[in-house]
């Protein structure tokens, strides 16, 4: 029994040490999120088939949210003729690339893991859609 | 005494609540704005905020760090990557809120290359996976799960590589 006590004791308290962080990034999202006007994406890629993956993975690094959220946007961006790699990388750095969340990320799982991470993810968004557009195209 | 990295965590709230403030004076319908998505957020994360909880529990009392160690250490081999993308694919809410259990697993041994691989995980929503195919057609969500699943394995071993040449 004292087991299980210490057991609670121990996540509660884990948790409890997590909420400034935690607070403190949803607060963030939310001010981002507010601030960003969603026009403001579609005006950023440029039409050119190198620079606009580079531009979606930017976009999706920055901003948070739902996943949802990204898929609208990026059915958006499809109606607006922006290309299959560029919408790829910006749906994959959305949930996979945190800039926002990146302080809390550092403070929690250390801030070398935090950085390698998310900088390794920004350029496997871009390697994952090229495999999926090339993918697609073969199929 | 409380040593002075114990206080990043309530410098980095008091930095984002003065940006809050901010923005009040700025413009005060964003401000507003972002509060309401602040609150609405916060009231979908509670019962994630629970789920975790519990889960951070019985960790605590079910699992030793032995066993830890041998189902996510360094040694875990294939059984390690399964069981972190399987948990990856299937845990939900924000990314953030599983920073806390995965600091306590990190502080039992769980190796890096695995704690990547669960957050990249997080992408495949299982679902969602319908809504994805009404935007973007069925072969091209099914392959992008699929190359997303795998390529969650080289980024945990490149992460984890690059970080032990860091040290």
């Amino acid at each position: 029994m004292n087991r299980l006590i210490d057991s609670v004791k121990k996540a509660f308290k884990s948790l409890l040490n997590s909420v400034p962080v935690l607070v403190g990034v949803i607060l963030l999202v939310s001010l981002v999120s507010s601030i960003i006007p969603k026009s403001l994406y579609t005006s950023l890629f440029t039409g050119n088939i190198i620079l606009d993956p580079f531009i979606g993975a930017i976009i999706g690094s920055i901003l948070a949210g739902n996943p949802i959220t990204s898929y609208i946007l990026g059915g958006e961006f499809l109606l607006q003729g922006i290309s299959m790699l560029a919408i790829t990388s910006f749906l994959v750095s959305w949930v996979t690339v945190g800039l926002v969340q990146m302080p809390a990320e550092s403070m929690l799982l250390g801030k070398k893991f935090a950085v390698t991470r998310n900088i390794t993810a920004f350029f496997f968004a871009i390697i994952v859609a090229v495999l999926t557009v090339i993918g697609v195209n073969l199929l | 005494m409380k040593s002075e990295k114990s206080y990043a965590e309530w410098y980095f709230l008091a930095g984002v609540l003065i940006l809050f403030i901010i923005t009040y004076f700025i413009n005060s319908d964003m401000a507003k704005s972002a509060l309401l998505m602040f609150m609405d957020i916060i009231l979908k994360v509670i019962p994630i905020f629970i789920l975790i909880f519990i889960l951070m529990a019985i960790t605590n009392y079910f699992i030793k760090p032995k066993a830890l160690i041998r189902y996510l250490g360094r040694d875990s081999g294939i059984k390690g990557w399964m069981l972190a993308i399987s948990a990856g694919v299937l845990s939900s809410g924000p990314i953030y809120m599983w920073y806390p259990l995965l600091k306590d697993l990190q502080k039992q041994g769980m190796r890096p290359g695995l704690i990547t691989a669960f957050l990249y995980n997080r992408a495949v929503k299982i679902p969602l996976l319908p809504l994805l195919i009404v935007y973007f057609g069925f072969a091209y969500s099914i392959l992008l799960m699929v190359i997303m699943i795998i390529v969650s394995v080289f980024q945990g071993m490149i992460t984890e590589k690059i970080m032990e040449i860091l040290e």
